[in-house]
């Protein structure tokens, strides 16, 4: 049976009701995700991502519409917001900002902590973010300023991690990040998804990193769900990207260009490994 | 003369306890020599926590060396009397624009420079209108700064910058926290300050793709700068790149692999049409 996790009925938000100022931030949203999914969620500055995700885990309250979260209404009075947000971990932008304690392992435990757990649970869960985050014992006595800066975020995902969420919600984890540091992050929650079934969405700018990871991506412009859909099938859409500001990764021209010149292939490739199998593939019949 | 030359640079990070005792030392910038001619785009990579931005900051006079020297147009950085002079030659963009932008108004904030220079009033307005045309932002001179986009105020820090009329720019990560679209404009506006204006560009990146127009790039490791040459060059070097926990264009890494299994394809493939092309010989 599919088990429906997240359901958004026709979700509104409209800042500044009533005033000169009123402007849609999401508009008629219908969104259903299933426990264990990856999901990119993309969209141009502005275009109502991140109104999205903070309607998730009730930081924002819909101006219209319902939320459904594990089957129920998160508007109901009886509903409890604060299992909510401890269910839906939500990683900003830049998370390292927000480290503060004086050691990566205090800094990890204050969420769990107050969840009002006893000490030795708050100790297992938060040794075992760290574990999932790739941070070694070594530096849980560091001062999480002495980190660097893919190790800072690291850090600062294992905070939400210790909550135990059920869904992880990270908004451009990997912003101002070296490549490998990019690479490293991707693939802990890449696995992490795997081995612990933690529905993921993943906010990013960076088409090559969804094409690598996602399953399913959803497309926002001006505040409206334009694109949801498996990535593949995003991607062969990538002059309707293009309309709204946004762009395939790089192979996905490549392809197009190669199929334009009249070498008979499929275009559908979304990471370098697959474009490099089609292309050999192909090129063998003219050899 | 070059615009900015550096020799033999070394840098220390000094952490020092209560009492004033040195707690330890981070040599953050270890022999560093670079020369940039006037004119030059030029692109630095390398990881995070590798030197690149404490670079950045001698060569706006933000840091001093611990060792060596560091020229822009010819004036020495550690020297207090060019400090101002060597501020309004190279300029310098950070990442996040929300930091860099103090007006309520944009004109104001491109204006915000000169008028500290003390430029008479009449010239404050020609500069912010000629540096606001040149980043395509003049449409939006009397807009206020916060409604807009990423790209939008990065291009409009950088108006900041070319109003107190530099001969080289310096850009720390300036699209670190854009959207492509924004990235796209912010990095064509710098190539078209590098062309039209002859304006001198070093440009700090994460975005390999970012750095294939470049003049000449440089590799830094562990405040080393270990490679060095053309954007073709570089790119060819896909393993040692890797090495630095660095990464190449998909499309060259894609040309890599189609030679790793035996495909005639030249080393250092930058673009689309290069790589089709290149496959469209082999087709025959």
């Amino acid at each position: 049976m599919i088990f429906l996790q997240i359901v958004f009925d026709n979700v509104s938000h409209v800042y500044s009701s009533g005033t000169t100022f009123e402007q849609h931030a999401i508009r008629n949203i219908n969104l259903k995700i299933e426990q264990g999914e990856f999901i990119g969620l993309i969209g141009h500055t502005g275009s109502g991502k991140s109104t999205l995700i903070q309607h998730m885990n009730g930081l924002i309250k819909a101006s219209s519409g319902n939320i459904y979260f594990n089957g129920e209404n998160i508007n109901d009075k009886n509903f409890v917001m604060r299992n909510l947000r401890s269910k839906v971990g939500l990683v900003f932008q830049y998370p390292e900002h927000q480290l503060f304690e004086t050691t990566v392992f205090k800094d990890v435990s204050f969420g769990p902590k107050n969840l009002g757990l006893d000490k030795l649970e708050v100790d297992i869960r938060t040794y075992e973010a760290l574990k999932m985050v790739g941070i070694g014992e070594d530096l849980f006595d560091a001062s999480p300023f002495e980190l660097s800066g893919g190790q800072k975020r690291r850090v600062a995902i294992a905070g939400i991690l210790a909550m135990r969420p059920e869904v992880l919600i990270l908004d451009e984890p990997t912003a101002g990040l070296d490549p490998l540091g990019r690479d490293e992050i991707l693939n802990q929650v890449s696995k992490l998804q795997k081995e612990t079934g933690v529905t993921v969405v993943l906010v990013t700018h960076s088409m090559e990193d969804v094409a690598r990871y996602v399953d399913r991506i959803l497309v926002m412009n001006q505040g409206r769900l334009v694109i949801d859909q498996e990535t593949r099938k995003v991607f062969a859409r990538y002059k309707e990207l293009e309309e709204i500001h946004l762009a395939a990764p790089q192979v996905t021209y490549i392809m197009n260009a190669l199929r334009d010149k009249g070498f008979s292939l499929k275009t559908d490739a979304t990471t370098v490994e697959e474009a490099r199998d089609e292309i050999l593939k192909c090129i063998k019949r003219y050899m | 003369m070059d615009m900015v030359k550096i020799k033999d640079l070394a840098f220390e990070y000094i952490r020092r306890d209560e009492e004033g005792n040195v707690e330890s030392i981070n040599r953050a910038i270890d022999g560093v020599n670079l020369d940039v001619k006037k004119g030059d785009f030029i692109a630095v990579l390398g990881a995070n926590g590798s030197g690149k931005s404490t670079l950045a900051k001698h060569i706006n006079a933000i840091l001093y060396p611990t060792e060596g020297t560091v020229w822009v147009s010819g004036l020495k950085t550690s020297d207090e009397e060019n400090i101002w002079e060597i501020r309004e030659s190279a300029g310098m963009v950070f990442q996040n624009p929300d930091n860099q932008i103090i007006a309520t108004v944009v004109e104001e904030d491109v204006g915000f420079g000169p008028e500290n220079l003390g430029v008479p009033t009449e010239e404050i307005w020609q500069r912010v209108e000629d540096s606001l045309r040149a980043v395509d932002m003049l449409e939006y001179r009397s807009h206020s700064p916060n409604k807009l986009s990423g790209g939008q105020k990065q291009r409009i820090a950088i108006a900041g910058i070319m109003a107190m009329k530099p001969q080289c720019i310096v850009l720390d990560e300036p699209t670190a926290m854009l959207d492509p679209d924004g990235r796209k404009d912010v990095i064509s506006t710098v190539h078209k300050l590098n062309q039209q204006d002859n304006i001198t560009v070093i440009l700090i990146t994460h975005h390999m793709d970012e750095v294939i127009d470049a003049d000449k790039v440089f590799v830094m490791e562990k405040g080393q700068v270990v490679m060095e040459g053309t954007p073709r060059e570089i790119f060819s070097k896909v393993d040692e790149l890797k090495r630095y926990r660095l990464d190449v264009p998909q499309v060259t890494e894609l040309a890599y692999e189609l030679r790793k299994k035996g495909l005639d394809i030249p080393e250092g493939i930058l673009s689309v049409e290069e790589l089709v092309q290149a496959l469209d010989k082999i087709r025959g």
